[in-house]
């Protein structure tokens, strides 16, 4: 093959290469224009001091959301290979001391000591509702989304239990319930297995106007919900006034639910029975950040196409000189 | 010339494994069906690394893709020789990285799309790919017919 170029080729060239750069721009300009436009998402901010552990929050979500729970068919198909766990809560609806399907919030309990005392603390877990949330961004069918005002939430009509959602999860928050949901009807033998359940922040209530059921039945009124910047703003004063701690703020880069404590939350971890359906309160660093800052380096990546070309067509030119 | 035309598609080739790869492991299949558990591939089942690497060979994917046009543009240009094959290549191509980018800023915290376009992006996205790789096993039977019946 030729190297040789002519002058009109190499104008053609030129303006192809200045057409990609202006066209990378642009696309660029678009996604800054994207992720910009963003609302101010609603939170809830849980003071752990004021908590009892009566579970009246526990007893109102699943009253509230008893006609989202599943209802499987029995018998369930049969999953290959054998390693895939049916995973069948229906027969234990009534656990309350763990995240199930059928229970979405739960109270965890702690000892911790202050100023030498031993003191008993109760504290309500659910989704903690992420500002980027994983479960969400990472489920490969969009059965999880993300509203406007930040709650996540999975669709039950759409979601195929393959759990995704819970690995990606760093509290691992989603339970699975087999034998319900949209895979009964496509290959159950082989792909699928039930539908994966979590708090939806009572998206329904929300819609209507109303606070989800759990921060309704409160008699302490633990849970506030408003404006994040403004929940941040009196987590962030209450923190102040008990000399306490504050968790769920920067936690995967940033959550709608702010606990606030008056022991540090490292010590509160240590204390809790962690396990299956039993989050932690551990650091959690953004675990979308590291894709998403491949992402922005990736839009070199044009730009380096054409650079190659770039490299080739002076290469050409100089060859005709 | 022609070295560079086959590390070309030697990178094009590599890139494909790679990334196709990374991409089926975005849905939950590869612990399910024992292939995280052969040794070495374990981190098939770690959708944080795959995503990763989706997102690093599609980067390499797109620098190429783009070469390849400017490179196409300017040196072969030939619209009346287009083969039917460069045609369906870059309707795939294009889908393939369309859908792409947009899930790509979709995966940006605060991105308002509507939960159905991210759900006609992720099907389309798989669409492509599947298309792309049923084109490439035509295209290979093709020329394997090709070099028997020479
Ligand atoms: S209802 Fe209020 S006080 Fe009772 S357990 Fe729930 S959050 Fe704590
Ligand atoms: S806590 Fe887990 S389930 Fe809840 S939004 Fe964050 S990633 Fe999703
Ligand atoms: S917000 Fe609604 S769904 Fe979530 S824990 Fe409270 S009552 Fe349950």
């Amino acid at each position: 093959m030729s190297k040789k170029i002519s002058r009109r080729a190499f104008l053609k060239g030129s303006i192809t290469i200045a057409g990609s750069v202006a066209a990378s721009a642009t696309i660029t300009t678009a996604a800054n224009a994207l992720t910009k436009e963003k609302k101010e998402p609603i939170a809830t901010l849980i003071d752990i001091s004021k908590c009892i552990g009566c579970e009246e929050c526990v007893y109102a979500c699943q009253e509230s959301n008893a006609d989202k729970f599943p209802n499987p068919e029995k018998p369930y198909p049969k999953m290959y290979p054998s390693r895939v766990p049916v995973e069948d809560w229906s027969q234990k609806q009534d656990v309350t001391d763990r995240l199930t399907p059928y229970n979405w919030l739960y109270i965890q309990h702690a000892s911790a000591k202050i100023d030498g005392e031993e003191i008993e603390l109760t504290i309500p877990r659910r989704c903690m509702h992420c500002d980027n949330p994983p479960c969400v961004k990472l489920c490969p069918w969009g059965s999880a989304k993300q509203e406007d005002n930040g709650l996540s939430r999975i669709d039950s009509d759409l979601c195929l239990g393959g759990a995704k959602c819970k690995t990606v999860c760093p509290w691992d928050i989603p339970e699975r319930q087999t034998g319900t949901g949209i895979y009964l009807n496509l290959l159950p033998a082989l792909a699928g297995n039930g539908v994966m359940y979590k708090c939806d922040r009572c998206y329904n209530l929300l819609e209507q106007g109303e606070v989800p059921a759990c921060i309704e039945a409160c008699p302490e009124d633990v849970q506030t919900i408003g404006p994040r910047s403004e929940i941040l703003k009196q987590a962030h004063a209450l923190a102040k006034e008990m000399n306490g701690y504050i968790y769920g703020e920067h936690e995967n880069g940033g959550t709608n639910t702010i606990y606030v404590s008056p022991v540090p939350f490292d010590e509160l971890n240590n204390s809790i029975e962690k396990g299956e359906g039993r989050p932690h309160l551990e650091k959690v660093d953004d675990k979308m950040a590291s894709g998403n800052n491949i992402a922005k380096a990736m839009l070199i990546a044009p730009i380096a196409g054409i650079a190659a070309a770039a490299g080739k067509l002076y290469k050409a030119t100089k060859e005709v000189v | 010339m022609k070295k560079i035309i086959n590390i070309q598609s030697y990178i094009y080739g590599i890139t494909f494994f790679f990334i196709t790869l990374s991409g089926f492991a975005q849905m939950p299949i590869f612990k399910r069906y024992y292939i995280a558990d052969i040794p070495g591939l374990g981190w098939l089942a770690d959708f944080y690394v795959t995503h990763l690497m989706h997102y690093i060979f599609a980067g390499i994917f797109i620098a190429l893709v783009v070469y390849s046009i400017i490179d196409f543009i300017i040196f072969k240009m030939n619209f009346d020789h287009m083969r039917k094959d460069m045609v369906v290549r870059i309707v795939i191509f294009s889908g393939l990285i369309l859908t792409g980018s947009l899930m790509v800023i979709k995966n940006f915290s605060g991105t308002p799309f509507p939960n159905g376009l991210i759900i006609g992006l992720d099907v389309f996205h798989l669409l492509f790919c599947m298309a792309l790789i049923i084109f490439g096993l035509y295209q290979l039977i093709k020329g394997k017919k090709a070099l028997l019946s020479e």
